[in-house]
C-alpha cells in the first residue's frame, strides 16, 4: 500500500482558489483539487481546460482560480491543446530557454461532453502520440454547461434534456461509453477510474500515478453534478459511495496494460440503491417499470463480470 | 507587466484590459466573492472536532483551511452553503443554519 | 552572401521553416501542402534542424496545439490548404483573440465540394474574417521572402497577432523555379529569438489564457484586436524596409505595375498577377495604357491606399479567385469597390471571378478583359460589373 496520509496532504497549499464561479455542492471542482494535491510541492504545473462548467466559472475574466499557468482553447480540443504546450516545454528545456531545474506537470480537465464525445479525437491523438500530460476527464454524465443534455457518458435511461422521459421514452436509449477501457487501449502506460471516498486515498493515488508516469495518462473521475442528477447536493459524498457499493463506477486502473481493481465491494449493492436516489431515474421506480431495472442491473452485471476477467478475478 | 485584478472591471475602457484577455497572474477569484450565494451556513463547533479533516477535501470552494494538519474557521467570504461538508463530519462537529 | 537556387514554392517555404528553426510544429497531411510538414520531417531526421514536430492527427489539432505552443512560450508555426484550413476556422478566431504570434504557411486550393485539388483563394478568402494577418504571394521566391518576414511582423509588441504566409496550391507550391536565398545566418539575424514577455511556462509567472468574458468585455477586446491589426500595417512596412536592406528586394502592402498612368487596372492576387503583368506588356507594346495592381497584403485590407492607387483610372477590373456566394460580387470586388466608395473615387469597376478549382487563366484573358473595360468606357457601355471569366456558356 502507497503511502498516503490526509492529514498531510491537505497540509499542501491550495492549487485551485475560492470564489469560482460553480454551483453550490459541484462535484467538478472537488474533483480538481484532490487532482492537484497529487502535485508534489515545488512541482509547477499547466492546466489545460476544455471549454464547460469548469471553464466558463474558474476563469471569468479578469478572474481566474487557478495558482498554476492556465489555458482553454476551445471545447473539442483540450487534448491537442494541451499537446502543443507539452511539445513547447520539450523544445524550450532542449534550447536551454528555461532554467534545468524547472520541473513542470501538464494536467488537462475536460467534462464527459468534451472528452467522451466532441473532443475525443483529439484525446485519442494526444495519447497515442505519448505526450507526457495527464487528461482528466470530471464526468457527470450529461453536458451541463448546456443544461442537461445526454452525452455518450450519460447511463441508459437517464432522464436528460435532449432524452426526456415521457409517454413515449424512459430517458436514454443506450449504454454509456466505456471510455476508460477505449483509452487503456491506446496502450498508454497509465489509466485508471475514480471517484471520491473518505479518504480521497483512491483519486489521490491514481492522480499522482497519473502525473508521475512518464508518457500519456488518463483518468476518468466521476464526479456528481447535484443539478443533473437531481439530489440534494450535500449528499454527494453518499452518492459517490453507492456508485462504487453498486459496482456502477468500478474503480480500477491500468498500469502498463496491467487491469487491477482498487476496491471490491465486500458485498455488491443492486443498482437500484444509487438509483433510487436520483430524480434523473425516478421513472425506473414506477410500477411497471421492473423490467428496466432489471436491465440496468443486468448491464452493471456485465460490465462488471468483465472487468474482474481483465484484472483476473474470474 | 502582472494584472491588477482591482483596475479591471465592467466599466475600464478597452484601452486598459489585457491583450487577449489574458490574466496575467494566479488566483485572483479570491477577489470574487460567492459568499453572498449562500441561503444557509456552515458553523464549525471546535469543541467537537477531532481534526479527522475529512470535511476539508469534500469542499467544492476551497473554504475550510488547513494548516499544521489542524483546520480552521470556514472562508465564509466563498462557502456557497452547500453543506457536503455536515454530511462529511463524523463527529457532528459541523451544524447549517439557516441564512447568510 | 545570396544564394541562387531553383525550388518549388513548397521547397521554398521549407527551406525558411529550416532557417528560422521554429520551437514547435504541428501539421496534418493536405494536398498540396503535404510537402511542407514532409520536407520539415526530413530536415529535422536529418539533423538539419531540430524543431519539435508534432504528427497531429487533424488540422484542427494542429492549430489547437500550434496555439497551446505559442501560448507556453515557443515560436511556433503550421501549413495547411483547402479543408484543413477549413476544420481549422473555430482555432483560426482562437489563436488571434488569444493574441498569438504564431505562423501559418497556407497552400491555397479550393474549398469542396466538388473535391478538388487545384487552386483558388477559397480557403484563404473564407478565413479572410478570423483577425489573422494575410500575405500573399506572386511566385516562389514570394512564399519565401514573405515566409522570412513572417515572425517580425507577427511577433512585434504593436501587433501580436496570427500570420498566414500564402501562395498558389500547384501553380506556385510545385512549379519549380529560380529562388535567391539568404545564408541562414543572415535569416536568424533578421528573425531573432523568441523571447515574449508572458507565458504559461514562466516560473513563478503564472498566466490564464482564454477566459470566458461576460458582454462587458467583448466589444473592448474586440477593438484592442482590430487595433493591433490596424497597427500591423505599419510594422509590416518596416519589416520589409529591414527586409530590401537584407536582400535587396522590397516589398509593400501591394506592388504597383505601370499603374501610374494606366487608364485600365486590373487588381489581382497571387500567381495570376505573373499572367497579368505579360499581358499588360504586350499591351503596352501595342500603346495600351494599362496597368496591373498586385496585392500583397490583404489583411490587414490596405483599402485607402488602393483607392488612391487606382482611383485616377478609367475603369478597374478587380480579380476574384474565389466565389464568395454573397450574389454580387467576390471579397475582393467587395473590398475594393466600398474603399472606392469610401475615398469617393467614380471609376468603373468589374469584378470578374477567375479561375476557380484551377481554371487556366491566360494572357488572353487578361487581354480581353481590358479590352471590354476599353470597348465599355469608350463606348459608354453598361457592363455587367460581376461575371465569370473562362466559363463554358
Amino acid at each position: 500500500m502507497a503511502n498516503y496520509s490526509l492529514k498531510e496532504v491537505m497540509n499542501k497549499p491550495e492549487r485551485l482558489a475560492p470564489g469560482h464561479r460553480m454551483c453550490a455542492g459541484c462535484g467538478a471542482t472537488i474533483g480538481v483539487r484532490a487532482v492537484l494535491r497529487a502535485l508534489h510541492e515545488g512541482d509547477r504545473a499547466v492546466i489545460g481546460n476544455a471549454t464547460g462548467c469548469l471553464e466558463v466559472s474558474s476563469f471569468t475574466y479578469p478572474y481566474t482560480a487557478w495558482e498554476d499557468s492556465y489555458i482553454h482553447n476551445a471545447f473539442e480540443n483540450a487534448g491537442a491543446t494541451l499537446s502543443g504546450v507539452e511539445t513547447a516545454y520539450k523544445a524550450l528545456k532542449k534550447r536551454g530557454r528555461l532554467p534545468k531545474d524547472e520541473n513542470f506537470k501538464f494536467i488537462t480537465f475536460g467534462g464527459d461532453g468534451g472528452t467522451y464525445d466532441i473532443g475525443f479525437q483529439s484525446l485519442s491523438g494526444a495519447m497515442e502520440r505519448g505526450h507526457d500530460l495527464v487528461y482528466v476527464c470530471y464526468d457527470n454524465g450529461a453536458y451541463m454547461n448546456t443544461g442537461i443534455q445526454r452525452s455518450s457518458a450519460t447511463p441508459m435511461y437517464a432522464d436528460t434534456t435532449t432524452t426526456p422521459v415521457g409517454s413515449k421514452s424512459n430517458g436514454k436509449m443506450q449504454n454509456r461509453k466505456d471510455l476508460a477501457s477505449i483509452i487503456a487501449d491506446h496502450d498508454v502506460p497509465y489509466v485508471a477510474q475514480s471517484t471520491f471516498t473518505a479518504d480521497f486515498r483512491d483519486l489521490h493515488l491514481k492522480a499522482e500515478k497519473a502525473i508521475y508516469t512518464e508518457g500519456a495518462a488518463f483518468l476518468n473521475l466521476m464526479t456528481p453534478c447535484p443539478r443533473g442528477w437531481r439530489y440534494e447536493a450535500k449528499d454527494i459524498m453518499k452518492i459517490c459511495k453507492l456508485a462504487v457499493e453498486t459496482c456502477y463506477w468500478p474503480m480500477f486502473e491500468v498500469d502498463h496494460g496491467k487491469w487491477r481493481l482498487t476496491y471490491e465491494p465486500k458485498k455488491k449493492l443492486p443498482i437500484e440503491d444509487f438509483l433510487r436516489e436520483q430524480g434523473r431515474f425516478k421513472h425506473l421506480f414506477k410500477p411497471g417499470n421492473e423490467d428496466l431495472l432489471e436491465q440496468f442491473q443486468a448491464e452493471v452485471d456485465r460490465r462488471w463480470d468483465d472487468l474482474l476477467y481483465k484484472c483476473g478475478k474470474d | 507587466m502582472r494584472t491588477d485584478v482591482f483596475k479591471i472591471n465592467e466599466t475600464t475602457p478597452h484601452q486598459d484590459l489585457t491583450e487577449g484577455l489574458m490574466f496575467f497572474g494566479a488566483g485572483s477569484t479570491k477577489n470574487f466573492n460567492t459568499g453572498e450565494w449562500r441561503t444557509n451556513t456552515p458553523v464549525f463547533i471546535a469543541d467537537k472536532c477531532k481534526q479527522c479533516l475529512l470535511c476539508a477535501p469534500v469542499c467544492p470552494d476551497s473554504c475550510i483551511p488547513v494548516a499544521d494538519s489542524k483546520r480552521g474557521e470556514f472562508d465564509l467570504e466563498h462557502c456557497k452553503g452547500c453543506g457536503i461538508c455536515v454530511e462529511a463530519c463524523p463527529f457532528d462537529a459541523i451544524v447549517m443554519k439557516e441564512g447568510k | 552572401m545570396a544564394r541562387r537556387d531553383r525550388m518549388s514554392g513548397n521547397e521554398a517555404v521549407s527551406y525558411a521553416i529550416k532557417q528560422i528553426n521554429p520551437d514547435v510544429m504541428p501539421a496534418f497531411p493536405i494536398t498540396p501542402s503535404t510537402e511542407i510538414p514532409q520536407m520539415v520531417s526530413n530536415y529535422i531526421a536529418n539533423g538539419q534542424m531540430d524543431t519539435e514536430f508534432i504528427p497531429v492527427e487533424s488540422e484542427h489539432s494542429s492549430m489547437s496545439a500550434t496555439i497551446g505552443a505559442e501560448a507556453a512560450g515557443a515560436r511556433s508555426l503550421t501549413a495547411t490548404s483547402s479543408a484543413g484550413l477549413a476544420l481549422m476556422w473555430e482555432e483560426l478566431l482562437l489563436a488571434a483573440s488569444n493574441r498569438m504570434p504564431c505562423a501559418l504557411a497556407l497552400v491555397n486550393r479550393t474549398l469542396s465540394g466538388p473535391i478538388n485539388i487545384n487552386c483558388d483563394h477559397s480557403d484563404g478568402m473564407g478565413a479572410r474574417d478570423t483577425g489573422w494577418i494575410q500575405i500573399y504571394a506572386e511566385n516562389n521566391q514570394e512564399a519565401y521572402d514573405n515566409f522570412i518576414q513572417a515572425y517580425p511582423i507577427a511577433e512585434d509588441p504593436r501587433v501580436h497577432l496570427p500570420i498566414m504566409i500564402c501562395q498558389d496550391g500547384f501553380i506556385t507550391s510545385h512549379a519549380v523555379e529560380n529562388i535567391e536565398l539568404l545564408e541562414d545566418k543572415e535569416v536568424k539575424e533578421f528573425v531573432g529569438e523568441y523571447h515574449p514577455e508572458e507565458f504559461l511556462l514562466n516560473p513563478d509567472k503564472p498566466i490564464a489564457v482564454g477566459p470566458y468574458a461576460i458582454s462587458n468585455y467583448v466589444m473592448e477586446a474586440r477593438k484592442n484586436q482590430l487595433q493591433a491589426l490596424e497597427r500591423s500595417k505599419e510594422v509590416i512596412l518596416e519589416v520589409a524596409e529591414k527586409y530590401k536592406k537584407l536582400s535587396g528586394r522590397g516589398f509593400g502592402l501591394f506592388e504597383e505595375y505601370k499603374t501610374q498612368d494606366a487608364d485600365y487596372i486590373m487588381v489581382i492576387i497571387g500567381s495570376a498577377a505573373g499572367t497579368a503583368k505579360e499581358a499588360v506588356d504586350a499591351l503596352r507594346e501595342a500603346g495600351k495604357k494599362v496597368g496591373v495592381l498586385k496585392l500583397r497584403v490583404f489583411r490587414p485590407f490596405p483599402a485607402e491606399e488602393i483607392a488612391n492607387a487606382i482611383k485616377h483610372a478609367k475603369a478597374v477590373a478587380i480579380m476574384d479567385r474565389t466565389e464568395s456566394y454573397n450574389t454580387h460580387g467576390g471579397p475582393l470586388g467587395a473590398e475594393i469597390e466600398a474603399g472606392l466608395y469610401r475615398a469617393k473615387a467614380n471609376c468603373m469597376a468589374v469584378n470578374y471571378i477567375y479561375g476557380l478549382g484551377g481554371r487556366d487563366f491566360t494572357v488572353n484573358h487578361v487581354s480581353d478583359i481590358f479590352a471590354e473595360l476599353e470597348d465599355a468606357v469608350q463606348n459608354n457601355k453598361e457592363l455587367e460589373q460581376y461575371k465569370y471569366i473562362g466559363l463554358r456558356e
